[in-house]
């Protein structure tokens, strides 16, 4: 077993014991499903808006090449900067080129999950830059010195209390249970960094490719004072992101909005084109679009699984997730928590490494009921795991565990020997009493369940009493 | 009389032989004539949910061969139909006989799907005189697209009081292999479903897969809970007389 999946094992089990931290996702997520199902009445037809947004993304994901090139060109003759990064050494280390270049000693950085993907926080501090996340969960997460615990909201997993309490010890504010006045503290406490920054970083929810544009949104105008105050604004975002044309946003933004939140429309929606050009009073001096791959031309190759870059990352599977609301957020131990990740991390960071989350699951199917883009999730951690068997990831005794059971089911006499068998032997431990103890042969079901009442005979020996042979 | 095959899955023949024979009962009941291939064993999902495709595919050629001349298919579980409808034509897509799985696939039916859509019956003469919660499990609501028949046919049993489940299309938390390999995971999420099933104060929880209703029944029993497990097919099977029975056997407990 890879390390990432014992780390995963046990901090599953931790949290699936918690029941203080189940009842505050819970309690969240009834917030966010009430949201939701408000929001989608709006829609005259959201089967038709997921439709047209599987659409769009499927004809930008699948042109890439054009696409790609035709937002790079936009972008240069608006003058704005374009990196391709292979990875994320590459990315990181071209900011962080910027950002020397530039005398940068501060950074205010708006919600990116590809900054969290490729450590770029850590790869700053390390040239002596101060991060400062001003996204308020990412803020209150980061004060914690913690990962984001979910792609959209991410302190989903601290009540007001918890919050109230960080801002005590770490900002020195007065505790207080009031939600509006600890919004007011992180303002309050964030607004010297917006102005004293000298580098603005935020990711992009879309590209643009016939704008030339990349859009943000955002919920408290951080993504707006990231992009706009400070010097010098980078721009960094996987290369998927990228959509053909400026008006597909009208279908796109709405059903985002609805999907991560529950909200007509998010707030602030900000497109950014370049730089601040002759005569504009605002805006950045040099503005920067880091375009990462990171292993995502690998999945554009996968013809089966492709389809999972639609994602516009609005976290409503991780929300709709039975296992996430048992776990949270950080037992996974990747960038990605939930259906989403557990689907793409292999492909990210490496199939034997993390084919574990696609196990994590059910496959109840829930996450693929409530993605926008109509991507398969729950037949994409099957695939996962059929490629996982392929690739010989698993020990040898489980492979001869399943070929036994095949061998013993592809007869129906071997069937009705072993049943017997199986039977007789469960129907022994119950009577010897070793139900549950760790003689139990059983243990793993019966741990937590008890086991049903065996009967002495199986349906086809009831049939063939009632119905004689045939 | 229309014919239709028996599918019962091989846990279902193994550890809940009683369901089959209730939806022996009940099939009977409403004229069907009824025929179980023997040599039926496992569709393979153990194998094909784990990824073992390989070692699944000739457990899903030998259940295509066995059931191939088979007019109709009926099975008391959404999750085995699930496998033989959705997931067949995938695992033996390129195989000689893709094409016949996928006819199959048309002809085979969930037990309740069965009754109201194909057999058009919703009221099947049975009574439970009982206060009973429906557990929508994932395969057949999700896969199968199962939400109303299961809830037209126990509306129409004498006596039954149907109340709702509080996050009814929540998973159990069985999902076979994994119910085992995350464990712990499994039993926190039926933990979630056990408690939402007392606030239902319901005495039974029903649904149309047996192996979700194992798990539960696992769970509520460790938590020593008053409320109790049945399958779909087994309170359709009770008629008046064996309905009071029923009644007076609850009573006694």
């Amino acid at each position: 077993m890879s390390t990432a999946a014992q780390e995963f094992e046990r901090k599953a089990a931790e949290k699936s014991a918690d029941l203080v931290h189940r009842g505050i996702v819970r309690w969240n997520i009834d917030q966010y499903d009430t949201g939701v199902g408000r929001g989608k009445t709006r829609f005259a037809d959201w089967e038709a808006a997921r439709q047209r947004c599987h659409d769009i993304k499927w004809e930008g994901v699948n042109h890439l090449d054009k696409y790609l090139l035709q937002f790079e060109q936009k972008v240069k003759e608006n003058g704005g900067h374009v990196f391709w990064a292979e990875n994320g050494e590459e990315a990181c280390k071209y900011i962080c080129d910027v950002a020397a270049r530039g005398g940068v000693k501060k950074v205010v950085k708006s919600k990116s999950m590809v900054s969290e993907e490729i450590h770029l926080a850590t790869a700053l501090e390390k040239i002596g830059v101060e991060v400062v996340e001003t996204d308020l969960g990412e803020f209150i997460v980061q004060l914690r010195n913690e990962p984001p615990y979910h792609i959209v909201t991410p302190a989903m997993h601290l009540n007001r209390q918890q919050v109230s309490k960080l801002f005590h010890e770490k900002l020195g504010s007065a505790e207080t249970q009031d939600p509006p006045e600890l919004v007011a503290i992180a303002r309050r406490w964030l607004r010297k960094d917006f102005f004293s920054a000298e580098m603005g970083i935020s990711g992009a929810n879309f590209i643009v490719a016939d704008a030339g544009m990349v859009t943000i949104t955002t919920n408290e105008g951080n993504g707006r004072l990231s992009t706009s105050v400070p010097r010098i604004h980078v721009a960094l975002t996987g290369i998927e992101k990228v959509i053909p044309r400026l008006q597909d946003l009208a279908a796109l933004w709405p059903t985002l909005a609805t999907a991560g939140t529950g909200q007509p429309i998010t707030c602030y929606n900000t497109l950014m084109g370049g730089a601040r050009r002759a005569g504009e009073v605002d805006g950045p001096e040099e503005f920067h679009v880091v375009l990462v791959d990171n292993g995502r031309t690998e999945l554009l190759a996968d013809l089966e699984q492709r389809e999972v870059l639609h994602c516009i990352r609005c976290g409503a599977c991780i929300n709709a997730c039975p296992v996430f609301r048992n776990i949270g957020g950080h037992a996974y131990g990747v960038t990605y928590p939930g259906p989403i990740g557990s689907v793409l991390t292999p492909h990210l960071r490496g199939l034997p490494e993390y084919q574990h989350l696609s196990y994590a699951s059910s496959l109840c199917g829930a996450c693929t009921d409530v993605c926008p883009v109509h991507i398969d999730l729950h037949h994409h951690l099957l695939h996962n795991r059929r490629n996982a068997i392929h690739a010989g990831t698993h020990p040898g005794s489980e492979r001869l565990a399943m070929k036994s059971f095949c061998w013993m089911m592809s007869s129906a006499r071997r069937f009705r020997f072993f049943g017997w068998l199986g039977r007789l032997a469960l129907r022994v431990v119950h009577a010897l009493g070793l139900e549950g103890t760790a003689l139990d042969p059983m243990r793993p079901w019966t741990k937590d369940r008890a086991m049903p009442a065996i009967p002495r005979q199986s349906f086809r020996e009831m049939w063939r009493q009632q119905n004689g042979t045939h | 009389m229309p014919k239709v095959s028996l599918f019962i899955p091989c846990f279902v023949d193994q550890l809940n032989p009683q369901v089959g024979m209730d939806v022996v009962r009940v099939l009977r009941r409403i004229g069907y004539e009824v025929d179980f291939p023997e040599a039926q064993t496992c569709c393979g999902q153990p194998a094909f949910n784990t990824g073992y495709w390989d070692e699944a595919r000739p457990l899903a050629e030998r259940f295509v061969r066995i059931f191939g001349s088979a007019e109709v298919v009926v099975s008391p579980s959404g999750s085995c139909t699930t496998m033989v409808k959705a997931y067949y034509p995938e695992l033996l897509a390129g195989t000689p006989l893709h094409d016949d799985a996928v006819k199959l696939g048309e002809r085979v039916y969930e037990f309740t799907q069965f009754l109201v859509k194909v057999a058009k019956v919703t009221d099947v003469g049975a009574s439970f005189p009982h206060k009973v919660t429906f557990h929508d499990s994932c395969h057949g609501l999700r896969e199968l697209h199962i939400k109303q028949e299961p809830r037209e046919l126990l509306k129409n049993v004498r006596g039954l009081e149907l109340v709702d489940l509080p996050y009814g299309e929540e998973c159990c938390g069985f999902g076979g292999a994994f119910s085992v390999k995350y464990a712990m995971i499994s039993a926190a999420m039926g933990d979630t479903k056990a408690g939402n099933i007392e606030k239902s104060g319901a005495e039974y929880v029903t649904a149309a897969d047996p192996s979700c209703l194992m798990h539960i029944e696992g769970i509520l029993r460790r938590k020593k809970s008053q409320a109790r497990t049945i399958h779909v097919a087994s309170i359709l099977a009770q008629t008046a007389a064996a309905g009071e029975q029923a009644s007076a056997a609850g009573a006694k407990r």
